[in-house]
């Protein structure tokens, strides 16, 4: 995250971050998952599954915060994120 | 990151995998529909209770949603079209100790089995029963349904439904439950939190979900599954402790979401053991 | 508390007894809908259930009757209901999900004058076929028929063992007549009557297949809570339990299904016979109407007549195989029942063209008299 000033609690402050993992063969590309990410990390892929739908992949590995959303809606358990290393605030 | 399927190994497992038929997966509702959701909210909601999993039990009637029992891995029983209730109501009166949810529509919960969800409420009986709101009869295709909105389009209504839906939660509370609740897919976590709230109380508790059909209502009255949701998003308004008269589905004048109703009430096996068991100083 | 076997003599109703005999073998759930001429075994057991640590509910129809009481058998205890004609044409759905979800449970049909409405208050016999095939498809069950109150007891009892040995529901047909006469019934001590339980599983949870049978066919039935994590449904399924929607998973489990009781006949059927050593005129009959047969059998005795009568005490499965062995020695069969011809129609099956067989029988509404079993024998012997 970019601020014009660094905050002077930014060594307190984490932000969490997740890392998605997604299980490509139980998708069925209902796209909710993509539509619902608050940080728009999510993409449908251009490949096709088993079933020939087009999973999700993740566009932009580090900006996700672990809010576990996407794993929450998705009626099909094909998708959850798990908690990594917090990101430091910097400028 | 995504990772190559190739190494699941080490990949964690899904936190709902201990939970569910993993051999059964993927499941049989439709890209959008909104069962799944509901369904892992409410496997969420068992996890969170901290209740020892062989205390539940899941009992469904026949449609779409109620297929839901064949999913998760504990003693589930998927029995005959409305008749969750009664069934689930022998276990529990026989088993006081269980937790009971019976997990199943609308069609299968308030038309065919009406009777029996309205005697349930009034004894207060101690189930958790969730109702899978798709306005319609999905698994059969689509028929006009005792919740689907005046003049929406089914296969038994071509021209539009003439009649009036019900309003599910003034039922549920005129019936007598003592707890009732209405969300959307949407509000997931809501839903987990009020399914827990279920669980974790004793009396009749309903919790009605609105849910995307996709396919057999979505597409006779031109809704995408997204369009579903945006509804779900704009339409509607969360007000806790709204009067159930209030809850009539129409997104055009919006529609109430919240626990309605949370009150206390002593449950059907309590008052039977208090009543019609005898005393032991005799 | 009240113990659950009232050793000693009684003398109370057909019901009642039927009601004593669940609680002697070991009932403790009772699912409820009031009819005539049933009513009073529901009042019996909302009695004495709750002073015995069961269970007794009254439910809104009789549809939530009998989906309670599966559910209670799921939970590990012996359930009950009863009922008459209106309310068995209404259990006919539930009863087909017990049978093929294999759940144990016992239905009594206090049998009354139909159809529809009918006669509330008098006899009938005319339920007897849709006992057997009431419920949609192909599936087989044990249907017993009691004749006199101390039989309302004995046959409650047997009803539970077999129900639970072969895990399946038992129709227990008694009528009208039988459920609300009086007589003398003697209950034994508790220790001289022989209950069976249902098979339980052993071996390891996770390995648990629901219905792989075991050595008499039966698979065993784990309770909820015991951490089998079963899935039961009505759907057809495989021996784990899920459904499965191929030919062959159908073929398996009705295979499973029937082959439980075609192949334990000899264990399942019983029937009694009076004066049949010599006889070559049979009346076959069950529940009251064996009365009408035994008068019967003396007075045609008396006018010089070789009369006999076989008395059906399991009338379904149909006991094909003696009836066949009878047939190739006697001149033929009378059925004493109160309805138009049902079990009539399989002794005729069964005598197959080597003896004749008539029925004397009744629109409904009372026991038939003696001497219209005379009037037969007399025209047709």
């Amino acid at each position: 995250m970019a601020f014009w000033r660094v905050p002077l609690d930014a060594q307190d402050i984490q932000v969490t971050r997740g890392t998605v993992y997604i299980i490509d063969d139980r998708c069925k590309g209902c796209g909710y998952c993509i539509e619902f990410c608050p940080k728009d990390i999510l993409q449908f892929s251009d490949k096709f599954n088993r079933k020939g739908y087009h999973p999700p992949v993740v566009t932009k590995p580090g900006e996700c915060v672990n809010c576990h959303y996407c794993e929450i809606i998705c009626p099909e358990f094909a998708i959850y994120s798990v908690e990594t290393e917090p990101a430091a605030v910097s400028k | 990151m995504t990772t190559n399927p190739k190494k699941l190994a080490k990949q964690p497992e899904h936190p709902l995998d201990d939970l569910i038929r993993t051999d059964r997966i993927p499941h049989i509702w439709c890209p959008g529909c909104g069962i799944g959701t509901v369904f892992s909210s409410c496997l969420s909601a068992i996890k969170a209770t901290g209740i020892p999993y062989n205390k539940f039990t899941m009992v469904s009637g026949i449609g779409c949603s109620a297929r839901g029992a064949g999913y998760i891995k504990l003693d589930s029983f998927h029995t005959t079209h409305g008749r969750a209730i009664p069934f689930a109501t022998g276990i529990k009166m026989a088993n006081p100790e269980l937790k009971v949810i019976v997990f199943s529509g609308d069609g299968d919960l308030f038309a065919i089995g009406g009777n029996h969800f309205i005697h349930a409420a009034r004894r207060n009986m101690d189930l958790t029963v969730i109702c899978v709101n798709n306005l319609t009869y999905g698994m059969t295709g689509g028929q006009v349904a005792a919740t689907t909105p005046s003049m929406a389009k089914s296969t038994t209504t071509p021209l539009g439904n003439p009649d009036a839906p019900f309003n599910l939660p003034l039922l549920a509370y005129a019936a007598g439950a003592s707890y009732v609740a209405r969300w959307t897919i949407l509000q997931t976590r809501d839903l987990t939190t009020a399914i827990n709230e279920a669980i974790s109380r004793k009396g009749f508790s309903f919790i009605e979900v609105l849910s995307p059909c996709p396919i057999n209502y979505g597409r006779r009255n031109k809704e995408k599954p997204l369009d579903t949701l945006k509804l779900y998003q704009d339409r509607t308004i969360i007000k806790n402790g709204a009067d159930p008269a209030q809850a009539d589905i129409d997104f055009a004048k919006g529609v109430v979401i919240g626990t309605f109703i949370d009150i206390d009430r002593t449950t059907c096996d309590d008052r039977y053991n208090q009543i019609c068991r005898p005393c032991n100083d005799d | 508390m009240k113990p659950a076997v009232l050793t000693g003599e009684h003398y109370i109703t057909g019901d009642v007894a039927c009601a004593e005999g669940a609680i002697a073998a070991g009932c403790k759930f009772f699912g409820a809908y009031p009819i005539t001429p049933a009513t009073e075994i529901a009042e019996h057991m909302a009695e004495r259930l709750p002073d015995i640590g069961g269970t007794f509910i009254q439910m809104e129809d009789e549809i939530a009757a009998i989906a309670s009481i599966l559910g209670a058998a799921w939970t590990g205890v012996k359930s009950m209901t009863a009922t008459s004609g209106p309310g068995f044409s209404l259990m006919m759905e539930n009863l087909g999900l017990a049978v093929c979800t294999e759940t144990p449970c016992v239905i009594v049909n206090v049998q009354r004058t139909g159809p529809s409405t009918g006669l509330p208050t008098q006899t009938g016999q005319g339920d007897m076929m849709q006992a057997r095939w009431g419920s949609h498809g192909d599936y087989e069950l044990i249907v017993l028929a009691p004749s006199s109150p101390q039989d309302c007891f004995y046959q409650t009892i047997r009803a539970f063992n077999l129900s639970e040995k072969y895990r399946v529901p038992v129709l227990i047909m008694a009528d009208e007549i039988v459920g609300h006469m009086s007589e003398k019934v003697v209950i034994p001590e508790a220790s001289k009557i022989r209950l069976i339980d249902r098979p339980k599983p052993t071996g390891r949870k996770d390995r648990f297949r629901l219905y792989e049978p075991g050595a008499n066919g039966v698979a065993p039935m784990p309770a909820i809570g015991d951490g089998y994590n079963i899935h039961v449904t009505g759907l057809t399924h495989d021996e784990r339990g899920y459904p499965s929607m191929t030919v062959e998973a159908q073929e398996e489990m009705m295979a499973r299904i029937k082959g439980k009781i075609r192949n334990n006949l000899d264990d399942i059927i019983e029937t009694e016979s009076y004066r049949m050593e010599d006889a070559d005129i049979v009346i076959v009959s069950y529940g009251i109407s064996v009365r009408t047969g035994l008068s019967a059998v003396d007075q045609a005795r008396a006018m010089g007549y070789k009369a006999g009568l076989l008395r059906l005490v399991t009338v379904w499965p149909f006991p094909e195989k003696l009836i066949r062995e009878i047939a190739a020695r006697v001149k033929g069969f009378i059925t004493v029942e109160i309805n138009l011809g049902q079990v009539h129609y399989e002794v005729e099956r069964c005598a197959g063209g080597q003896a004749q067989a008539y029925l004397v029988g009744s629109a409904g509404g009372k026991i038939i008299h003696p001497d219209k079993v005379l009037e037969c024998i007399q025209e047709k012997f």
